[in-house]
């Protein structure tokens, strides 16, 4: 099992998270916490591992509890594995209103996997969120970084084509 | 009451950037702020102008930012709070996206204002290509001397950074930003003290919506006595509505307050009418804490009035027939909507949540999450409608934020307004599969089942 040792950032996220940490005034630092667990989520495959957060506590000096405290409060820290691929599809109010459980339907059916898993190749793993502030765009899903609206089942289709064989998991990089 | 101040140059192509933006006037403002007043002068003309907090709460910024301490030595801040989740409501990722210049001068001269030399843009995680848009106009705003030392040789010195959140709705009430901003799990603080004195790291905050930095540059170019001639009585100048849902143009729109709600749902300049052609059922007018209005009550008030897009107007007969200006997040919702379904969402929502901080808000939420789970599966009973409504109220006031009361007022709306409905779900299990709560795409109703 790796441990913190075993783990460091390229130089340039070791840059990156450097120079947020400047952005506080002194003795403030562990401001940085979340923009720099996005880096690390970004950096090791999509998702933070025990090491991963031990690795960033050491980079702030922090306390390890500290990190994972606040990476198990936040939705868009992922504390399992995902898929190459993360599709969060909205499911509150104006995106249901206007047809997101069939956008759900379809991409369960179409994946083979139900809401919450990852198909079985590791590629994509599907989730349902809450409201993205999107509503006027309904119905709508984020892949990575990327807001997709104005869904229609053509328009999934077409964007799972092309997720076959494109990465989209990471966003703070 | 087509008046614009914030959007007037929306559809300019290139206005994101700094020098389309300085062509249209972007940054004179600021100028005259800085080279011809003073900080109490900026706060006078804010105050004068009436204008209140458009995250949802509604306070007048002027008085805010009037309680604002300011102990020898202590540095304050300015944290401006773009974590917009509160379903309904997009505006002010639309406002950054297309005019991050306005938001960034905004944030300069209140920080001149507050005599805050630092300040913070929060916006939240999912936004992050906004976050992006916002750190462009930033570090160009850097490069023509409108940020760092010395600002336009005022001897005002201001640094700006954008900090972008992970995913938590409770991160827009004000102290879990706060908290969130120092590298902590958003638990919302136990207030006195208030940010005004003790904010972020302790020093004293003020933490304005997007909307509100904003509305400061349209308001120091026309003065505080001019700004307030815009709109109707206390509800003064114009705001920004998210329109979404069963309508046929949904988006973002500029109004002056005190449109007829009627004519902000029909008019070709606004929402364009019900899709379809179908009819109205019901309004939730301000985000989805507020309470949802059923078509009577949203179009007239209780005495008969026309319902006016204002705090007063939508406020008028308090929660017994009214609602509340909100976020400006207006959720439309056609004659075959299940109310039940709706609020499902909305109750399913508040439960992720929730911070789990206060036990009637983490463990009622997921109560109700579960009670309107039930009757939507056709095992409800008479005695699940009194349970939620008495859930809901032990919720309410309880809490350390207002959390609580945003997850209890769509319920008790929703039971108050449609009971009806909950009763049919009850009484009728084996109906439910005839009613068209099962939204398709392309707005198709299909029969459940």
């Amino acid at each position: 099992m790796s441990t913190a040792e075993d783990i460091t950032f390229k130089p340039e996220s070791l840059e990156k998270a450097q120079q947020l940490m400047k952005r506080y005034p002194e003795g403030k630092h562990k401001s940085a916490l979340i923009p720099i667990l996005h880096i690390a989520q970004a950096e090791f495959g999509g998702w933070l591992s025990a090491p991963t957060m031990d690795y960033v506590a050491k980079i702030l000096n922090i306390q390890p509890i500290e990190v994972y405290e606040v990476a198990s409060f936040y939705s868009m820290f992922n504390l399992q594995p995902v898929g190459k691929c993360l599709i969060e599809v909205c499911r509150t109010s104006s995106c249901w209103l206007c047809g997101a459980e069939d956008i759900i339907d379809h991409l369960e059916k179409t994946l083979g996997i139900s809401v919450g898993e990852t198909t079985a190749d590791g590629r994509f793993s599907l989730k349902a969120v809450e409201c993205l502030g999107s509503c006027g765009t309904a119905p709508m899903m984020q892949v990575g970084a990327d807001y997709h609206e104005n869904l229609t089942i053509e328009k999934v289709d077409t964007l799972l084509e092309k997720f076959r064989t494109e990465d989209k998991q990471s966003r703070y990089c | 009451m087509s008046k614009k101040l914030l959007l007037k140059n929306d559809h300019i192509p290139g206005i994101n950037t700094l020098a389309v933006y300085r062509q249209n006037g972007g940054y004179s403002v600021l100028e005259k702020t800085l080279t011809t007043m003073t900080s109490d002068a900026v706060v006078e003309e804010v105050k004068k102008s009436g204008l209140r907090g458009r995250g949802g709460a509604g306070f007048p910024t002027g008085l805010k930012w009037s309680f604002l301490a300011k102990p020898e030595g202590v540095p304050r801040y300015l944290v401006c709070n773009a974590d917009e989740s509160e379903p309904g409501t997009f505006k002010d990722r639309y406002l950054m996206e297309r005019i991050p210049h306005l938001l960034v001068e905004g944030m300069i001269a209140s920080g001149f204002a507050l005599g805050a030399k630092t300040s913070y843009i929060y916006i939240r995680g999912e936004y992050f290509y906004v976050a992006k848009i916002l750190e462009q106009a930033i570090e160009e705003a850097y490069a023509a001397g409108l940020l760092g030392k010395n600002i336009l040789n005022s001897g005002f010195d201001h640094d700006l950074y954008v900090q972008v959140g992970a995913g938590a709705y409770i991160c827009g009430e004000e102290t879990a930003l706060l908290e969130s901003l120092e590298g902590k799990r958003g638990n919302p603080r136990i207030k006195p003290p208030f940010p005004a004195v003790a904010g972020l790291y302790g020093c004293p905050t003020v933490v304005n919506n997007v909307e509100t930095i904003a509305a400061v540059v349209p308001i120091l170019e026309m003065g505080g006595d001019e700004y307030a001639k815009i709109g109707i009585g206390k509800s003064t100048g114009t705001k920004l509505i998210s329109a979404s849902g069963h309508i046929n143009k949904p988006g973002v729109y500029e109004i002056e307050l005190g449109l007829p709600v009627e004519e902000f749902i029909y008019s070709e300049n606004y929402c364009g009418g019900i899709k379809g052609g179908r009819k109205l059922k019901a309004v939730v007018a301000g985000g989805s804490s507020v309470p949802v209005l059923p078509t009577e009550l949203i179009l007239k008030t209780a005495a008969g009035e026309p319902r006016l897009m204002s705090y007063e107007s939508l406020g008028d007969g308090g929660f017994a027939t009214g609602t509340m200006m909100g976020s400006g997040g207006f959720i439309v919702m056609d004659e075959d909507t299940s109310i039940v379904k709706n609020l499902y969402t909305f109750a399913r929502f508040y439960h992720h949540e929730s911070c789990g901080q206060c036990s009637p808000c983490r463990e009622g939420t997921g109560w109700m999450e579960r009670i309107l789970h039930k009757i939507l599966d056709g095992h409800g009973t008479l005695k699940d409608i009194d349970l939620l409504w008495d859930i809901q109220s032990k919720i309410e006031g309880k809490t350390i934020c207002p959390l609580g009361e945003a997850a209890a007022w769509p319920v008790a709306s929703a039971i108050r307004h449609f009971r009806s409905e909950f009763e049919a779900y009850v009484q009728n299990p084996e109906g439910i599969k005839d009613i068209k709560h099962y939204y398709r795409l392309n707005n198709e109703r299909a029969v459940a089942g």
